[in-house]
């Protein structure tokens, strides 16, 4: 990595910047008014949020295109939590809130500095997205009823849900003016953030839909006062109200309650929800940053700690990084910090200038936009990607969503971590593998040949994938990793799906990743982040299904237009005829991948017996000569293990290229027609390829890498190396 | 430990004797060493009359073996034959779990090799035919016993007429003095890792100066992990046929709860363990 002149290209960089700042800002806007709202909190809270995490992570955070304000997740929790600090008094539940978000910022900058930015990785992905999807359910739940004109709507989320069609009818035949042409505004400003996107009008997209709402609801506002001679039909209760002098009037946190059961139960929620949605968004945006850098986690929860305290007492919501917006923001070009930063000096000019003007924006058209936002929470096809990967994780998926919309989201998480454990136990059939093995550090890293290994043994799951992800976290994302999971008896869906997101960022960035040791396992799904359980015994007919060292195999194979076949009953007669295996017995081979004389496979063997029996897995060339061969085996010097069935057998030295013969092994029966064998061009060959072991006989060469399965990589230089090999004999 | 004159082995009448025995006489004269059997128990005409079948059905020792029958509590009885007989080399069997490849060391076997005043040898797939030793594993940790360790890693590779030693620096996470975050962490971390390399590897050199490496292949691998529990976790991806490690300072209760080094391998054996005393 260079190092350029940091400071000159960010200067260069900050026009772009200040206009991806300004689109952003036209987002959060509404959704900041909007998610002040539907939290029950006053409007102007969001700003606050949205502008003081907007100058404070900027200036202090670790991430470079992500942008902070009032997050969705945390509508529900702050909702809760002014609804029970309050007893019914919002404005004083508000204040009693209010302390609560400081001290959960409080908290934020200690994990921060603990470094338990992988807090997050703690919750499996399937609770996680029944979580979001249950947040989703509530945030609509509520906002339809105000969309439709009708702010009194109150209740569970249940019995919000069940009053939607009386609230449909009672817009229908109201005959109150106000409420109808709210609901109608409510309807239409719907209808924008769902046809949005279908509409490819170059200029219409400069604007997005959430700014065009506001636009069109304000500029309606203005039409009936300037231009018709009826009075505005929306009542004043309708429209947002913002206080009258924004910059004198904020709120001051009360911390009354600090000392009640209910107060630290809000804490927690606070926290756990914003921590949660600050780190899954910081790693989604990650994967959108165009020059691929890599946040910093801990730092960036130690600044929107830090600028969740500073909202709090200025009487905004907690500042959160939030994906919609940071996504925005990289579709524009936005590059690096002042983006955020520019965002938040746009927003407190809007309110500067335009207080007037948004003081006539509707509640309705706000809420369609949450309700938008809602419903893409909890969107059918979430659910339905869920099910793709499997059954279990629909069951997990379900039951945190339900348990989180009966209950509180605290217990909605706490039960579907329980829940996957359980089903993960029942899968396996086998507590023990996970109860003995919990806490033992199972991943082995090491370097080898220029390549980073890594073994993982036991189990692989949610619960102890912090171990492995901090093993990961520190192969730089240019450099090749094989991840091997052959030791493992059990993965599951939580770390096939971040296996996934390693391979990606490392082929982002110029490297290799690439899992093994999966082939074997039973498939729940035929989706590829579905779990994976080993079998213990002998494969059982199972359905089949191709990992993605698979599919990169037979891709492979088309690409070189061999033949490929991963479930090959076949036996390659002529394997056991090599002295290798006079000793080993093959227990099974597998993707085949072969052209008319040349076969490389994956083959499962055992050596000794009984008690002494150990299985091993590799993979082999296998070259059909066209000429005749003498016998021989060909090794790196050094390497003493293979040619114990040769012994006897001296080293052959070819006196005309000492190089060969001090790096070689040469040893076979008949010398003399070995030497003839080896020409100057054959040796040469060697000599500048990597070694491998070489085994010749009359049935033709076997070469052998490691004693493991090689990586897609190392199968694709095996075959290359197989056909120069095969042209020069 | 610079030579190996006795070898103490425990009997126990189960189906495992036979191999035990065999794995023990064959060791005993690979060390040109004498052979010591101790059985916790009564002494029967028929134990005997198996015992002696068994060995000679077994290899002729070079040097003789001596029986020791003696009743009591098999770990007191085991460790006080070690100090009486002066053994240099205690031979245990490991158990295998059901229908797993996974071994483990037995709660008795456990307590010897914690309280053992000699070097313990544990087998995990002892055999009647002869098995050769390929590749050995030691540990490189930064210890004072370190450089004996080595040292007996390989005596034994000579001995055993084994031809790869790979010699493991085991790098804990704490030394980098980084935590990576991002990518400038990230390089500094990398940057600290080839450090430590460099100076462990140079560290190990240093002690095979004094060492006869002539025959052998020698590596050095750094491995990044958890202490003694990552090495076993090596030597069992590596496939060698033996790991040999510096026995434990002390292992209190403590470090029973919270396991650390030699425990982690008893728990779950990766091949044959040499704790070296």
């Amino acid at each position: 990595m260079k190092k350029k002149s940091t400071f000159k290209t960010f200067v260069s960089e900050i026009p772009k910047n200040l206009f991806a700042g300004f689109v952003v800002s036209l987002i959060a806007l509404p959704l900041g008014l909007g998610l002040a709202l539907a939290s029950g909190a006053p409007p102007i809270s969001g700003l606050i949020a949205a502008i003081v995490g907007g100058i404070v992570v900027s200036l202090l955070g670790g991430s470079n295109v992500t942008i902070t304000g009032p997050g969705n997740g945390l509508v529900v929790v702050i909702l809760a939590a002014i609804t029970t600090l309050g007893n019914g008094d919002m404005q004083q539940g508000f204040l009693y809130t209010l302390a609560a978000i400081v001290i959960s910022g409080i908290l934020l900058i200690i994990l921060g500095f603990l470094k338990m930015g992988s807090l997050g990785d703690f919750f499996p992905s399937s609770a996680i997205q029944g979580m979001l999807a249950a947040i989703g359910i509530g945030i609509l739940a509520k906002q339809i009823h105000v969309m439709l004109g009708n702010t009194d709507a109150n209740g569970s989320i249940i019995d919000l849900l069940l009053q939607v069609p009386e609230g449909i009818i009672n817009l229908l035949n109201t005959n109150n003016a106000s409420m109808f042409y709210a609901g109608l505004v409510g309807i239409v400003s719907l209808l924008i953030m769902i046809f949005y996107s279908k509409i490819r009008n170059r200029y219409f997209q400069l604007i997005p839909a959430p700014m065009w709402i506001v636009v069109l609801s304000v500029g309606l506002y203005y039409y009936f006062d300037i231009f018709s001679t009826t009075e505005y039909p929306i009542d004043q209760s309708l429209l947002i109200n913002l206080p009258d002098d924004i910059l004198s009037n904020f709120a001051f946190p009360d911390f009354g309650k600090i000392y009640e059961m209910t107060f630290l139960n809000a804490v927690i929620g606070i926290t756990l929800i914003s921590s949660i949605e600050s780190l899954l968004s910081i790693k989604a945006v990650d994967k959108l940053d165009p020059l691929k850098r890599r946040s910093n986690v801990n730092k960036d929860i130690r600044a929107l700690g830090l600028a969740t305290v500073i909202s709090g007492f200025l009487g905004g919501l907690n500042v959160v990084t939030v994906i919609a917006r940071s996504s925005v923001n990289v579709n524009n070009n936005g590059s690096n910090k002042s983006a955020n930063f520019f965002h938040a000096l746009f927003l407190v000019a809007f309110i500067l200038l335009f207080a007037t003007e948004l003081r006539k924006i509707p509640l309705p058209a706000l809420a369609a936009i949450l309700v938008y936002t809602g419903y893409k929470l909890a969107s059918p096809e979430n659910i339905k990607k869920v099910f793709k990967v499997g059954k279990e994780q629909l069951i997990i998926f379900l039951i945190t969503l339900l348990t989180t919309i009966a209950t509180s989201l605290i217990t909605g998480i706490l039960v579907g971590i329980l829940a996957t454990f359980i089903i993960h136990i029942i899968i396996n059939k086998n507590a023990k593998l996970f109860f003995k093995n919990i806490l033992k550090p199972n991943v082995l890293m090491f370097k080898e040949d220029g390549k980073y290994y890594v073994s993982v043994k036991n189990f692989s799951s949610f619960l102890n994938y912090t171990k492995l992800k901090s093993k990961l976290n520190q192969i730089p994302e240019t450099e090749e990793a094989i991840i091997d999971f052959s030791m493992c008896d059990f993965v599951d869906h939580s770390v096939m799906e971040n296996m996934n997101n390693y391979a990606q960022t490392f082929t982002r960035k110029g490297g290799h990743f690439e899992v093994i040791g999966l082939d074997d396992s039973k498939s729940i799904s035929s989706h590829p982040f579905a779990l994976r359980k080993i079998l213990p015994k002998k494969a059982n007919s199972f359905v089949k299904v191709l990992t993605k060292r698979q599919k990169s195999i037979e891709k492979i194979s088309k690409e070189m237009h061999w033949k490929y076949d991963a479930f090959s009953a076949q036996e390659v007669e002529e394997l056991p005829t090599f002295g290798y295996f006079k000793t080993r017995e093959i227990n099974k081979i597998s993707n085949v991948l072969s052209n008319e004389d040349c076969s490389i496979f994956d083959v499962q063997f055992s050596e000794g017996e009984l008690i002494a029996k150990q299985v091993i897995k590799a993979t082999m060339l296998h070259i059909h000569p066209k000429n005749e061969i003498p016998d021989f085996t060909l090794d790196q010097e050094g390497i003493f293990e293979y040619i114990l069935h040769f012994a006897g057998y001296k080293d052959i030295d070819i006196d005309a290229h000492p190089d060969f013969s001090r790096r070689f092994y040469l040893s076979g029966k008949n010398e003399e027609k070995i030497r003839t064998f080896f020409t100057d061009e054959l040796i040469l060959f060697f000599e500048s390829n990597k070694q491998y072991h070489i085994e010749a006989s009359k049935n033709g060469l076997l070469i052998i890498g490691n004693e493991r399965f090689a990586s897609v990589k190392e199968m694709k230089a095996l075959a290359y190396f197989g056909i120069a090999l095969q042209k020069i004999i | 430990m610079h030579k190996i004159d006795k070898i103490l082995i425990g009997i126990a009448f189960s189906p495992n004797l036979k191999p035990n025995i065999f794995e023990a006489v064959r060791l005993a004269n690979m060390f040109d060493a004498e052979l010591v059997g101790v059985h916790v128990g009564e002494k029967t005409n028929q134990k005997i009359t198996d015992l002696n079948a068994l060995l000679n059905e077994a290899d002729n020792l070079k040097r003789g073996f001596k029986a020791i029958w003696q009743d009591g509590k098999p770990v007191d009885v085991i460790l006080q034959t070690c100090t009486n007989e002066n053994i240099d080399l205690l031979i245990l069997g490991a158990l295998q779990q059901e229908n797993l490849l996974k071994y483990y060391v037995g709660s008795i076997a456990r307590k010897i090799t914690r309280k053992s005043p000699c070097s313990v040898l544990l087998l995990i797939k002892p055999s009647v035919k002869r098995f050769k030793f390929k590749h050995i594993v030691v540990s490189g940790l930064k210890e004072d016993r370190t450089e004996e360790t080595i040292k007996t890693a390989f005596l034994v590779a000579k001995k055993l007429d084994c031809k790869k030693i790979t010699i493991v620096e085991e790098i804990k996470q704490e030394e980098l003095h980084v935590t990576v975050n991002d990518d400038k962490s990230l390089r500094r971390a990398n940057i600290a890792k080839e450090r430590i390399t460099t100076r462990e590897d140079r560290r190990v050199k240093n002690i095979l100066k004094d060492i006869d490496c002539a025959n052998l292949t020698v590596k050095m691998q750094s491995i990044f992990g958890k202490r003694g529990y990552s090495i076993g976790h090596y030597a069992k991806v590596k496939r060698a046929d033996l790991l040999v490690m510096n026995a434990p300072i002390k292992s209190g209760l403590i470090d029973r709860i919270f396991p650390h080094d030699i425990e982690y391998i008893l728990s779950e054996l990766p091949t044959d363990v040499l704790i070296v005393r």
